[in-house]
């Protein structure tokens, strides 16, 4: 094979190890972004990945560079730990919207609010995936699930949590945006929130984080197709992609590629 | 250097600033908020990290994560707060990194009040948090002692590569003595084989609690087991006091081992041969010099400041040959000496007999003094 | 030699310091000391005490049940450490804050007019400062000279200005504590 017609490669911060998530999940997308721009921006040997609790548990099995594995929730509080210790050093989280806009809310949100040099990557795919798909914060209102089978009831179960919203009114955040990986046009926006949110860490510009609409085929019950055209249709409306909040100091960033 | 009258809780955070202490991360609680104060102060004037965390769950993983780099680190609470941290311990212990944390302990269980307790030897010393654990638990009695033991912790904690803990009651972190502060030791972060710090000219290092394969779950288990023999073996400490010729042994670790000191010495004063033995390290437990004891006394007396939680060690090392008795001021309620020269009057006095509950006749001995109806 | 003092008063009567300057005159003196506080929500106001125990040899219980020393800096501190106090006992009481007689006889009771010598010596403060100084009479393991020394040695640099004041504050207190004494048949 010559480099002429080569479209796909595994990224050099990836190790060889085969996926273990299901077919159509977005995980793996999610992580060969940021697996890219760690890559990219030279920094895979100085970094330490932070993964939860949640399907991602094992992400450490799949990145190429040093990793430790969270309580359920705490993985900003971690990071928070090995960043203050290792200042130069780049720190990011991974996170499901269990582990991070449930368990972990009081930790995600102080981390923010102290304008940890953190990296957060938050993968919303609006249910647990890894206990077998019960409801999330993040699951949306009559969206059903294992433990809302009738339909989430936000009478009874309340409303879903909009975190990229909700963070973006902390002064500590630097960068906060919220992004899908349901097309290829949207992943390549999101490989671009990825690489700004490592570039505000890099310059010790305040907490970054970038959230991922992503799909959980197995659990919605739903084709690898079709789990796509749901974040579309259902999830985007829902969570609206955008800017929350990017901080003057960080505008000025220029990424390249 | 010479000697300064230190605030416990103070003494605590400038030891540990001596020891190389690098991060510091905790949350306010009553009565070790000093350590909190202190350090909050100190660590930065010194370039170091400080971070009051948003509850004592954060405090805890701030801990494990900055660990898990090889840092010397610690935090510090009192009861409730401990429990918050009890799934970061287990974490930590399942990691087999070093860990370091503070318990000024108070009366419980619940919210309980901010008065000095023991209550949470158990705690302590049993696990606490989920899974199958050693630590190491030291209980100082000073001022001095804590600032020594504050040093031992992180020694012990990296040497085994296991949390240590010092368990103080609130009289010990708000009491002043004078003590003299060892000299600054100098900050080396040690590139441990194991250390999460960014796989530069090596391979990626992962520190993980999780071992899916319950073979290896296992092997982890017993690896821990193994370690623990070798503390065991290691490194036992306490402290005696007249046990030469004693008839009858106090055993009582932390204040309430220095409470009964003033107890044994008055009861020497009337001729009675009666020695203290006081435990430093609660985990490991001086079970082999108890045992040795057993030969050559006629009684115990164990005395703390719980409803009877070290009681069963002392139990598990007497193994039945002697009687056992108990006398515990649960609460957040310090004992006066002469309470515990009651205790040791009524253990000369006799007649004793091995009984499988102490706590029982301590029980109706309480309701009897305090004058209140059992319910 | 071990001695146990309790020194008690409403919170902001200096009480704690009243403490730690003995607990410094003693430790500067080559003795262990201990100095515990009751901690606590009457930190703020209320009522407040310290212990101290001196003594030449390692320090048991850091906790008296029956003090043979006592500073009663308010009344509801001389009701309690009255009847508290060992036999034998010494008590010196703020005169300006209680309005009754003891009523043991088989402890000293060693009235001071806490208050008004502080106000004489311009600094109301002081009260604590002069109650020690009465104390000192009968703890002769701490002379006044050690007391001075430890204030000089340990009060911070910005208090150091009130060094002679405080100095005096002993000073009048061990003197009119002395002439009490006087007044004891033998």
């Amino acid at each position: 094979m010559t480099t002429d017609n080569l479209v796909y490669e595994r990224p050099e911060a990836f190790t060889e190890t085969p996926t273990h998530y299901c077919p159509g999940c977005t995980h793996g997308v999610a992580h060969r972004l940021v697996a890219e721009v760690l890559e990219e921006m030279g920094v895979v040997n100085k970094t330490v990945g932070v993964a939860p609790v949640g399907c991602s548990v094992f992400a450490y099995n799949y990145f190429d560079a040093d990793f430790v594995e969270a309580p359920h929730g705490r993985a900003p509080a971690m990071a928070t730990g090995i960043k203050r210790v290792l200042p130069d050093r780049v720190v990011f989280t991974y996170q499901g919207d269990g582990d991070l806009a449930s368990i972990g809310m009081g930790e995600i949100v102080h981390a923010a609010a102290r304008g940890e040099n953190i990296t957060v990557i938050f993968i919303n795919n609006a249910n647990y995936g890894m206990t077998g798909g019960q409801m999330a914060p993040t699951t949306l209102p009559g969206m059903k699930t294992t433990s809302s089978p009738n339909g989430r009831d936000v009478e009874t179960q309340g409303y879903p949590i909009k975190v990229s919203e909700m963070l973006s009114t902390l002064d500590g955040v630097g960068y906060c945006v919220r992004r899908s990986l349901h097309d290829p046009k949207n992943i390549r926006l999101a490989k671009k929130a990825i690489r700004a949110a490592f570039e505000t860490q890099m310059r010790g510009l305040g907490f970054s984080m970038v959230e991922l609409l992503s799909t959980c085929p197995t659990n919605w019950g739903m084709t690898p197709v079709a789990s796509m055209k749901f974040v579309a249709e259902h999830m985007v409306p829902a969570y609206p992609l955008g800017d929350y909040k990017v901080s003057d100091a960080v505008k000025q960033i220029k990424v390249q590629g | 250097m010479p000697k300064e009258l230190w605030k416990g809780n103070e003494a605590i955070a400038e030891a540990a600033v001596r020891a190389g202490l690098e991060a510091y991360f905790g949350y306010p609680i009553t009565p070790q908020t000093e350590i909190l104060e202190y350090l909050s102060r100190r660590m930065p004037e010194l370039g170091r990290a400080f971070v009051q965390a948003e509850s004592e769950l954060g405090a805890i993983n701030m801990v494990y994560g900055a660990a898990c780099t090889g840092a010397r680190v610690m935090s510090s609470s009192s009861s409730p707060g401990v429990s918050l941290m009890m799934e970061g311990l287990s974490y930590i212990a399942g990691t087999e990194i070093p860990a370091v944390l503070v318990n000024v302990m108070r009366g419980g269980p619940g919210l309980g009040n901010i008065a000095p307790a023991q209550s949470d030897y158990n705690q302590a010393v049993r696990g606490g948090g989920h899974g199958d654990y050693p630590r190491i638990v030291l209980a100082p009695a000073s001022v001095q002692e804590a600032i020594d033991l504050m040093a031992l912790s992180f020694d012990l904690a990296e040497k085994y590569r296991m949390i240590a803990m010092m368990i103080l009651d609130g009289s010990v972190g708000q009491m002043m003595e004078p003590a003299e502060m060892p000299a600054m030791r100098e900050i080396r972060r040690r590139d441990y084989e194991w250390a999460v710090n960014g796989a530069m000219n090596r391979e990626r290092r992962i520190l993980t609690s999780i071992y899916l394969n319950p073979l290896d779950e296992e092997k982890t288990n017993l690896r821990l087991a193994e370690r623990w023999n070798e503390v065991k073996t290691n490194e036992v400490r306490y402290k005696e006091y007249f046990l030469d010729d004693a008839k009858y042994v106090v055993v009582g670790f932390g204040t309430a081992g220095r409470v009964a000191l003033s107890a044994v010495r008055e009861a020497r004063a009337h001729g009675v041969k009666v020695g203290l033995l006081r435990p430093i390290t609660v985990s490991p437990f001086p079970y082999e010099a108890l045992n040795q004891l057993t030969g050559q006394v006629e009684a115990f007396l164990v005395v703390e400041m719980n409803a009877g939680q070290m009681l069963d060690d002392v139990q598990l090392a007497v193994r039945g040959r002697v009687p056992v008795e108990f006398y515990g001021r649960p609460g957040g309620v310090v004992p006066f000496h002469d309470e515990i020269l009651d205790e040791i009057r009524r253990l000369v006095s006799g007649p004793l007999a091995v009984s499988s509950n102490p706590r029982d006749s301590w029980l109706t001995r309480m309701y009897r003094n305090l004058k209140i109806a059992v319910p | 030699m071990q001695k146990e003092i309790i020194i008690a008063g409403f919170g902001g009567q200096g009480v704690l310091f009243g403490g730690q300057v003995l607990a410094y005159a003693a430790m500067d003196n080559g003795l262990n000391v201990t100095w515990i506080p009751s901690y606590g929500p009457e930190m703020r106001g209320g009522t407040a005490n310290c212990t101290v125990v001196i003594a030449d040899r390692e320090i048991g219980s850091p906790l008296v049940k029956n003090p043979p020393l006592a500073v009663a800096l308010n009344l509801p501190s001389f009701d309690k450490y009255e009847e508290m106090l060992a036999p034998g006992g010494t008590l010196v009481v703020n005169q300006s804050m209680v309005d009754r007689a003891p009523k043991r006889n088989d402890i000293h009771v060693i009235f001071v007019p806490c208050n008004e010598i502080a106000e004489e010596i311009g600094d109301r403060r002081l009260l604590n400062m002069t109650a020690v100084g009465a104390l000192l009479t009968a703890l002769p393991e701490i002379k006044l000279e050690d007391l001075e020394k430890a204030l000089e040695n340990h009060l911070p640099e910005k208090h150091k200005k009130l060094l002679p004041k405080n100095f005096e504050a002993l000073k009048r207190g061990f003197v009119h504590a002395q002439k009490e004494w006087d007044k004891v048949p033998a």
